[in-house]
């Protein structure tokens, strides 16, 4: 019979040793991911990328139409969610904090920041798609910006309450109205960090692939045309990943490691000024 | 002479202070409504089957675009089995994260290996695919596939989950990419309430002899249940409605099987494989019923971890 303490000891020292194995399991994934992604991508980049267009299977290319068809779509999702969900996240935190109607929209939003993306990409889809009869860029930015929406909503309801209600009050002191104290007074306090959420929704957008499978589809072809199906990174990917043909394959991992980059890109940024604004308030 | 207001101006002050606010709370009933389309719309667009095949589509597990015969068993047990599966190897991997960060790690080590796991997260899910379908189901069926059959396939009881051909691709493959993909989201959330657990009462459990893993046992863990419990509920709604991923690895059958190492189906890769090219209005309306089953899963998930989080929240409030 091993002693109790002696026991205590080893159970202890066991669920310690299996907490850093866990941790050390969480951490192999990313690298062997961002190691696989960056051994195979780099192959695929070249300039070729970033001046060809996509090419017809066993042809060589690059991505360029699609490379901008994904900006324009981010671009444009991002102007449409973001005034939507800055005003909606500023009524939550400074107008509606005992009614109803605040506490209602703070749960809905919660549940579509969570939504599960394809079903957004089905719901465009019967609203829109359906009704005009054909796949469309503008779909798809619709669609996109329907993941913006909560993003912002939530960040910028969490920025403007931490700044302190005296900012508030001295404004409302020196005679300010409530839109002045609002749009001058914390708007202006809060801007990093609202502006870090908008960050945010970009990254999370840029790698969406489900709600622009049946919006904006895809495109072979060079269109600026946001009423045409429009080419875009992620559905490219996963069109050429999915081929059996090597020379697309090999362009989808090189679109696959500069779309992880971007985001990853974003989010680091976007971490490094959350924590700037942290500090400084 | 002070200059005095005149009502004029304040009155116009009154109406720009209406106006602000009156569009601040319209932008906020947008986001309402738009839930409300979004439910009312795959309602209407999934009526004809619901017309059809009334409660039998839930039960039945035929799936067939020429006679138009649809059930959406195969697709909703692919997608509770492999959420059940992410879940059973990401609660304790999440949990032991989650425990690194809070109680062992130096303190130094603490941000950069938080970061870390955080852009785990941050990873589009159709990278999680490819690699998945790339590297790692190749792997998995050279090496874990035989491996398991030949230790766990032997066993009664659960044997039979382990049978069939090495494929690499199905839905413990599934279940497993899945897994990797929730753990940073459930572990965020376990190390957030972990941290708020107040530290006179781990001090305290210390200061009786305790081991480390006792107070986190008998002390942290009790503390913090419900948000525990809302982590794990969130990352239960992630799996739930997890798509590209799961369309690389799972193998897109529409047939049910007893093993996990054969191919099956969920909703969101059956949406994904599917809805562009179906044709007929009773196969596009089959497949919307399938994306407002999803929908409402993840909702009462999603609802319950919420609720879960929210109730921490207060008892924090209340004691402190």
């Amino acid at each position: 019979m091993i002693p109790i303490y002696t026991r205590r000891r080893m159970i202890n020292a066991l669920h310690l040793t299996f907490s850093i194995l866990a941790m050390i399991f969480g951490l192999f994934w990313l690298f062997w991911i961002l190691l696989v992604l960056i051994g195979k991508g780099l192959d695929g980049i070249s300039v070729a990328l970033f001046t060809e267009m996509t090419p017809a299977p066993g042809n060589t290319g690059g991505l360029l139409n699609a490379i901008i068809g994904s900006l324009m779509m981010v671009i444009l999702a991002t102007l449409i969610g973001t005034p939507v969900g800055i005003l909606a996240g500023t009524y939550l935190a400074e107008f509606g904090q005992h009614g109803w109607l605040a506490s209602v929209t703070r749960f809905i939003n919660d549940i579509l920041l969570s939504a599960p993306s394809i079903v957004i990409g089905l719901f465009v889809y019967t609203v829109y798609v359906a009704r005009v009869g054909h796949f469309s860029g503008w779909a798809g930015a619709l669609a996109l910006s329907m993941i913006v929406i909560p993003v912002v909503v939530r960040t910028t309801e969490d920025m403007l309450r931490l700044i302190p209600d005296s900012l508030r009050e001295a404004a409302a002191a020196l005679g300010a109205p409530p839109w002045k104290v609002v749009t001058l007074v914390t708007w202006r306090a809060s801007e990093v960090g609202i502006l870090t959420g908008v960050l945010l929704a970009i990254a999370r957008i840029s790698g969406e692939t489900a709600p622009l499978l049946f919006t904006a589809l895809n495109n072979q072809f060079w269109t600026m045309d946001m009423n045409q199906p429009m080419a875009n990174l992620p559905v490219v990917i996963f069109q050429f990943a999915m081929s059996p043909y090597e020379s697309w394959q090999e362009l989808a991992w090189a679109g696959a490691l500069l779309i992880t980059l971007s985001v990853l890109g974003l989010n680091i940024i976007a971490r490094f000024f959350l924590r700037k604004n942290k500090l400084s308030t | 002479m002070p200059k005095i207001i005149s009502t004029a101006k304040l009155k116009r002050q009154q109406l720009l202070d209406q106006l602000f606010q009156k569009t601040t709370w319209f932008f906020t009933v947008i986001v309402l409504v738009l839930l409300a389309v979004l439910v009312g719309s795959l309602v209407v667009g999934s009526l004809p089957t619901i017309k059809a095949f009334g409660f039998g589509f839930l039960i039945s597990s035929e799936w067939n675009p020429v006679t138009e015969q649809f059930g959406a068993l195969v697709p909703i047990v692919g997608t509770l089995v492999t959420a059940i599966i992410a879940l059973s190897i990401g609660i304790p991997v999440s949990f032991g994260i989650a425990l690194f960060l809070t109680e062992l790690s130096p303190p130094w080590l603490r941000r950069p290996l938080g970061t870390a796991i955080e852009l785990l997260a941050g990873i589009p899910s159709i990278i999680y695919g490819m690699w998945g379908l790339f590297v790692f189901a190749p792997f998995f069926a050279n090496t874990a596939q035989p491996w398991l059959q030949n230790t766990l396939g032997d066993l009664p009881g659960i044997g039979f989950l382990f049978e069939g051909a090495f494929m690499g691709i199905g839905m413990l493959a599934a279940g497993i990419i899945l897994a990797i993909m929730v753990i940073p989201f459930i572990a965020a959330v376990m190390r957030d309430v972990f941290e708020i657990v107040p530290s006179m009462l781990k001090e305290s459990a210390y200061a009786f002899g305790a081991t480390t893993w006792e107070v986190i046992w008998n002390v942290v863990l009790p503390y913090t249940k419900s948000g525990v419990i809302g982590g794990i509920m969130l990352g239960l709604g992630r799996a739930l409605g997890e798509t590209m991923a799961i369309t690389f690895v799972i193998g897109n059958a529409h047939q049910l099987h007893a093993s996990l190492f054969m191919p099956g189906n969920s909703i969101a890769s059956a949406l994904a494989n599917e809805f562009t090219e179906a044709d007929g209005e009773l196969y596009t309306s089959a497949l919307i019923e399938l994306g407002l089953i999803l929908f409402f899963i993840t909702f009462v998930v999603l609802a319950c971890s919420k609720l879960l989080l929210l109730q921490l929240k207060k008892r924090e409030g209340a004691t402190t």
